[in-house]
């Protein structure tokens, strides 16, 4: 209890962050600023409290002043709505915020707040909530607006309108899978009697049975194993012999032989071994085909982008789509807003932060009649554009459009071994073919041909890939390393040089350094915090927790001027705090960037903010520099060259000022050169590298914050492990080959009854679930060996 | 032994109502979302409000 109180005291009754500034009350909660307190009153009046039993200090901080406008256009929620009739509407959104079971109860209560929400799931892992409610009682702006007062935000982009359908495939599979145990168990019920020798008694059950089970081969050929016939149809028709060729052949030729063991009543077939084959296959493919679908690999600008944006007609304001703009729209660009295509500036004072585009940290400042390309983002004012170029022409969205990735067509290790096997498989079954025609046995010919084509089964090649790789995935996975697919994780492994971007992935956003050229009295820290308390942009944040100092004097003629900077009167002095523009008068000209700080118009000096380099990097890049060749790719200016050239090795390349195109061009160079090239990045500026590169890698500091299409993302903090993920993806590769020539050295044993015509099919029903079961206990145990091994357990 | 014939009869068709209950399963959405359903049971029960 007495606990609980110290907790109430100190931190924040909704978001769970420290009170710093005015503590706001209400009924013995505290609360840490005006919209945690609105979010607390606005559950206390629909009878919601609930939400706080659950977890402590469940919400969130969240201050956003998004436009929801265009919500009001039929266009934009007919692409929105997943289902509309003449009463309901159903509709899913994407909410970042979803973190824990508090959030599950308030988003499944929204009936509460208003009764025309009638329904409302949340599916946590995916962070989506599907509310089905009345159209006619409330509109879908006043629901996304009932979610945002909440705190529960929707993402609301232009890649939501595309809706991507992956779960049908997966359920497919599944289905398959489902139906071809439900035939295996049958048929392996069915054949009991046939190994226990018991159908010589009955003779009569031994044909039934028989026809049972080729009745269940037949929906486990045709349908479950569909698609490797499609498969090998369509390698043999580009001339190239993969993994499915073989194993469609297998699966061909166990179906005729049980068909015509059955019809000719000559002997029970290997329904059994069929069966079993194909339910194996597709729980490898199961296996192989399981993605974190939580995370979002293929992002493009549209994740970006919002849905719409306001547009100037005849003065009005009215919202439109982004993909409807035409050139010569006038577009309004609130502060905060992104430009979503090339437009030229017309009206108001224009700060973009490009970082975006160019990776450039500082704000750059626009005249009128300047181009300002997609993707800038207004820090100030409101300001007027022109649209020059369509959005899906400008020049950040031409990463995408333009065709120029070469398509490194990635041929993995299964694919490569599959065409000599086959061929090897070939020249066994048709020597055992030739020889025992030689010998004039036709029945034994044929029995020996087909024997050796089913025990030569790569069924274990099929299998141990993905149970490697994806035992391989889920160890990633703890350390903060999200793999995109298996077959990401053979090309990691090839992996021979690194580029790195620079901010973002080489420097940290979180704990940025914050540095003050001059002295404050304590007075005068008073003054500057009781200012700084009442922003909430986040470098007043930083800078407040910085100063750490917890008194506070009332203030009055408050002003934000949004993208520059903050003033206010406090104990009859004038207090200002921001850039250059926001001051009384000029300062110092060396002194460009960072927080100016001004007291009754007495320069005090200003607080820089820089970003600091990752922890443990030098330990990092030394390990990196003995295995691979690095260069550094930035699209800042060369400010922090000498830092990058003590940190690097001597003659790594450091080129800065490089464009997206660029930083592509030069992927493109390297590969060209026979360079397998891994990728570090972070911003959309690198995008168009990540997605060239062998290997791209997205890092960031918060899995849920949008990061661009990759390979993999990585966390952060991980960064250190990189080396480690890189041999461990190596060793992987190294157990995939020795699980290969275990395989092997069963197929020899197989092969020696195969060829002499007496493989009975107990023999291959017991041979083939063996050699199974071995391949997943060794690579299973191996990975965990190498693990460990590697400290990644 | 004729009596197996019935047996296996009725065997089969069971197997098969299973079948039919995943696929019905499956195709309804029950394994879509495994993980907020566990999460959701553990709320109370709505108090009635007077």
């Amino acid at each position: 209890m007495e606990q609980q109180k110290i907790w109430s005291a100190n931190l924040c009754y909704h978001c769970g962050e420290g009170i710093s500034g005015i503590d706001l009350v209400i009924a013995d909660k505290h609360f840490c600023c005006a919209g945690c307190k609105g979010v607390y009153q606005i559950l206390s009046a629909n009878n919601m409290c609930a939400y706080y039993a659950y977890n402590e200090a469940p919400g969130k901080r969240n201050e956003t002043n998004t436009h929801f406008e265009y919500l009001e256009e039929p266009n934009i929620v007919k692409q929105l709505v997943s289902y509309q009739d003449k009463n309901n509407c159903i509709i899913t959104f994407y909410i970042p915020a979803i973190h824990c079971s508090s959030c599950i109860w308030l988003l499944e209560h929204l009936y509460k707040i208003n009764a025309a929400i009638y329904s409302s799931r949340i599916d946590f892992l995916k962070r989506e909530v599907t509310i089905s409610f009345k159209h006619q009682e409330i509109s879908l702006k006043q629901v996304v607006e009932i979610l945002t007062q909440i705190g529960y935000e929707p993402a609301i982009n232009l890649q939501d309108v595309v809706k991507e359908n992956s779960n049908t495939i997966h359920k497919s599979l599944i289905l398959k899978i489902g139906v071809a145990g439900f035939c295996m168990g049958n048929v392996m019920l069915f054949s009991f009697p046939e190994y226990f020798g018991l159908s010589n008694l009955e003779p009569q059950f031994k044909a039934l049975f028989g026809w049972l089970n080729l009745t269940f081969s037949i929906p486990v050929v045709l349908y479950c194993g569909k698609d490797y016939f499609l498969s090998a149809f369509a390698s043999l028709k580009h001339k190239h012999i993969n993994l499915d060729t073989p194993l469609a052949l297998i699966i061909a030729v166990l179906f005729l032989r049980t068909a015509f063991a059955v019809v000719f009543n000559s002997g029970v077939g290997f329904a059994d071994t069929l069966t079993g084959l194909v339910f194996l296959l597709l729980m490898g493919k199961w296996v192989q085909q399981r993605t974190y679908h939580h995370i979002s690999f293929d992002r493009d600008y549209r994740s970006y982008f919002p849905i719409a944006i306001t547009t100037l007609q005849n003065r009005q304001e009215k919202q439109k789509a982004i993909n409807e703009l035409a050139i010569g729209d006038r577009l309004w660009i609130r502060n905060g807003e992104l430009v979503p295509a090339d437009s030229i500036l017309m009206r108001g004072d224009a700060w973009l932060d490009m970082s975006f585009v160019t990776g450039e940290t500082e704000p750059q400042q626009k005249v009128l009649g300047e181009i300002i390309y997609a993707g800038g983002k207004q820090m100030g004012e409101g300001i007027e554009i022109e649209v020059v170029k369509n959005a899906s022409q400008s020049y950040l969205t031409g990463l995408w459009n333009k065709e120029n990735y070469t398509s490194n067509f990635k041929q993995n290790f299964n694919d490569s071994v599959a065409k000599y096997f086959s061929i090897a498989v070939f020249v066994i079954a048709f020597g055992a073919l030739a020889y025992w025609f030689f010998n004039n046995d036709s029945t034994k010919a044929w029995a020996a041909f087909t024997a050796v084509i089913i025990v030569a089964c790569p069924c274990v090649l099929a299998l141990s890939t993905p149970f490697t790789l994806s035992a391989i995935l889920s160890v990633f996975d703890k350390k903060g390393f999200y793999v995109k697919n298996t077959d990401a994780v053979e090309e990691l492994a090839h992996c021979n040089s690194i580029v790195f971007d620079k901010t973002g992935t080489l420097t940290t956003t979180e704990n940025a350094r914050i540095s003050f050229t001059g002295t404050l009295t304590d007075e005068e820290k008073k003054l500057l915090v009781s200012l700084l308390n009442h922003s909430s942009h986040p470098l007043s944040r930083q800078i407040l927790n910085n100063l750490s100092y917890g008194k506070f004097y009332p203030i009055s003629n408050y002003k934000e001027i949004p993208g520059k900077g903050i003033r206010g009167l406090i104990n009859n002095q004038m207090v200002y705090a921001g850039n250059q523009s926001v001051l009384p008068f000029e300062i110092k000209p060396d002194q460009v960037s960072g927080v100016h700080i001004v007291i009754n118009s007495t320069y005090k000096g200003t607080f820089m903010v820089s970003q600091q380099w990752r922890s443990n990097l030098p330990w990092l890049i030394a390990a990196l520099g003995k295995q691979f060749s690095l260069k550094v790719l930035s699209g800042d200016t060369n400010k922090d060259e000498k830092a990058l050239q003590s940190l690097f090795p001597t003659l790594t390349t450091l080129k800065f000022e490089q464009s997206p195109q660029q930083k592509l061009a030069a992927i493109l160079q390297q590969q060209q050169n026979g360079e397998k090239v891994m990728m570090l990045g972070d911003g959309l500026n690198d995008a168009g590298a990540l997605k060239q590169s062998d290997f791209g890698i997205a890092i960031t500091d918060n899995i849920n914050n949008f990061t661009p299409g990759c390979d993999a993302i990585l966390k952060g903090t991980s960064m250190g492990l990189l080396p480690n993920f890189h041999q461990l993806s190596k060793d992987g590769l190294k157990i995939i080959k020795i699980s290969f020539a275990i395989a092997i050295a069963y197929n020899c044993v197989g092969l020696y009854y195969a060829v002499q015509g007496t493989l009975y099919p107990l023999v291959a029903a017991v041979l083939m679930p063996l050699s199974t079961i071995t391949i997943i206990s060794f690579t299973t145990i191996a990975t965990r060996f190498f693990a460990r091994k590697n400290n990644l357990r | 032994m004729n009596i197996l014939y019935f047996l296996v009869g009725c065997s089969v068709v069971m197997a098969l109502i299973f079948l039919g209950a995943f696929i019905w399963s499956l195709k309804s959405g029950q394994h879509d979302d495994v993980v907020t359903p566990a999460m959701r049971m553990l709320f109370d029960e709505e108090e009635v409000e007077s």
